[in-house]
């Protein structure tokens, strides 16, 4: 009983802001804990409210920075800002820097924003597993903006489709030849481009570059990808920047809002019954034998892993259709 | 969503104006290559902010490094805040130049252990994890 009770209270502290409830929820997800299924199914209902920004692109280009900038300037016009930050863990030794705070001080005492710092966990993608439900708490907790920002590691990095209404990728003059060698990933996600160190003699050539790029690959897109120059460190183009995010909010509000959040929402029911699915028939299988048995035969080369489903799938029972 | 996974989660922070980080890098990334998920918030911060950021970040232990001597100021004001919003479960250390003499004083407030230069790394590493465990 004093469970329930405790999981109660701490969804409502994140209905109301509450810095400590959502700090835990975040935690309790992210770690798995009991409790997380049933916290995720209480605050579902009161997310779809913010608007998610992803930003995403290669190292040094100065992503941290400009999340600072645009954080700033949402606060000026009177948002409230979620930030997460995503860094890598090792593969080796499970651990994590998670150092994008170090650019981000003037808003760690602001009262309008929260931030967390989350860890891959060797999630691949750019992102954590639970990255989106942190987004969730957040939402849930009425930040107006939810700022993303990703590991940072290239053309990989897709999974912010899933989690992010409106995709930012941040470049850097001198990364000219990353420009022609990204044809895939991060120009086909974009839906506004960065040229940050705009003040650099290279950035204009940078942005007709990225033109060039994004018309190679036009496919009949009703929003035509924005690409703009900024100076995170002056301050130079940020204005322009949160214009032309709100330019894509309002865009996605006449309708592609409504079809992204339909595929969105198929996704994740995919994603969901992979995970349950999986779970329940693999733990079956091996409570059953059949799995051992199945990866000898195949081991032994005597079937193929694929025909091996097939044979393991038929064999189940049925289940008795009800009337 | 079937296995749990838990990381322990530290904040590094280096309050006050001292601008030598070396030492707060190294354990961050000695912490780090020990299995932790460690939060490095940079130079010159103040109590409010470290507070606010162990907050935010639900840590389970605040790592304070502090080169300048301020400590005997700077700390009890973080201990303070710590209490005020509630979080005395989280673990705090501290390391850098901290005189002998000081460490009492320091140990009553709360800072359950201080560390001097030439600390072995693996040192630290073990007494974080040690300690979280009872």
């Amino acid at each position: 009983m004093k469970q329930a009770t405790d999981i109660q209270r701490l969804v409502q502290g994140v209905f109301h802001g509450e810095k400590r409830a959502i700090a835990r929820t975040i935690s309790i997800i992210e770690n798995n804990e009991p409790e997380a299924r049933k916290i995720i199914s209480l605050i579902y209902p009161k997310t779809g409210k913010a608007h998610i920004i992803g930003i995403t692109g290669p190292p040094g280009a100065g992503k941290s920075t400009i999340v600072e900038k645009l954080a700033k300037e949402l606060r000026n016009r009177e948002k409230t800002v979620g930030i997460i930050a995503v860094d890598p863990t090792s593969p080796f030794t499970g651990g994590a820097f998670l150092g994008d705070r170090v650019r981000m001080q003037d808003l760690s005492i602001d009262e309008g924003v929260y931030i967390r710092s989350m860890a891959t966990r060797n999630h691949p993608g750019g992102l954590s597993r639970a990255t989106k439900d942190a987004a969730y708490v957040l939402d849930a907790a009425g930040k107006d903006t939810i700022i993303v920002e990703t590991v940072g590691a290239g053309q990989s990095e897709v999974e912010i489709i899933k989690v992010a209404h409106t995709i930012v990728v941040i470049l850097a003059p001198g990364l000219g030849d990353d420009i022609q060698a990204i044809k895939a990933g991060q120009m086909e996600i974009g839906d506004i481009f960065v040229v940050n160190k705009g003040d650099r003699e290279n950035a204009d050539k940078a942005v007709s570059d990225i033109r060039a790029a994004l018309e190679l690959g036009t496919q009949d897109k009703e929003w035509k990808p924005m690409i703009l120059k900024t100076s995170a460190l002056t301050g130079e183009g940020i204005g322009e920047f949160v214009e032309s995010i709100e330019k894509h909010r309002v865009y996605l509000r006449k309708g592609a809002l409504d079809f992204q959040r339909r595929a969105n929402a198929e996704i994740e029911l995919i994603d969901a019954l992979k995970q349950k699915i999986t779970q329940t028939i693999i733990q079956d299988l091996r409570e059953k034998g059949e799995w051992v048995r199945a990866t000898e035969k195949i081991l032994a080369r005597e079937i193929d892993p694929y025909s091996a489903a097939d044979s393991l799938l038929k064999q189940r029972p049925r289940q008795p259709s009800t009337r | 969503m079937s296995t749990k996974e838990r990381k322990i989660r530290v904040l590094i922070a280096k309050p006050g104006l001292d601008s030598h980080d070396r030492g707060a890098k190294i354990v961050a990334r000695a912490l780090r290559d020990g299995g932790m998920e460690v939060i490095y918030t940079g130079l010159r911060q103040t109590p409010e902010q470290i507070v606010e950021t162990a907050l935010q970040e639900d840590v389970d232990v605040i790592g304070l490094s502090i080169l300048s001597g301020a400590h005997s100021t700077l700390f009890p004001k973080i201990m303070q805040l710590l209490k005020k919003k509630g979080m005395t479960d989280v673990m705090v250390f501290a390391g850098g130049i901290i005189p002998k003499e000081d460490i009492p004083a320091l140990k009553k407030i709360g800072i359950k252990e201080v560390f001097g230069p030439g600390t072995p790394t693996s040192t630290l590493v073990e007494y974080v994890k040690n300690s979280l465990s009872k």
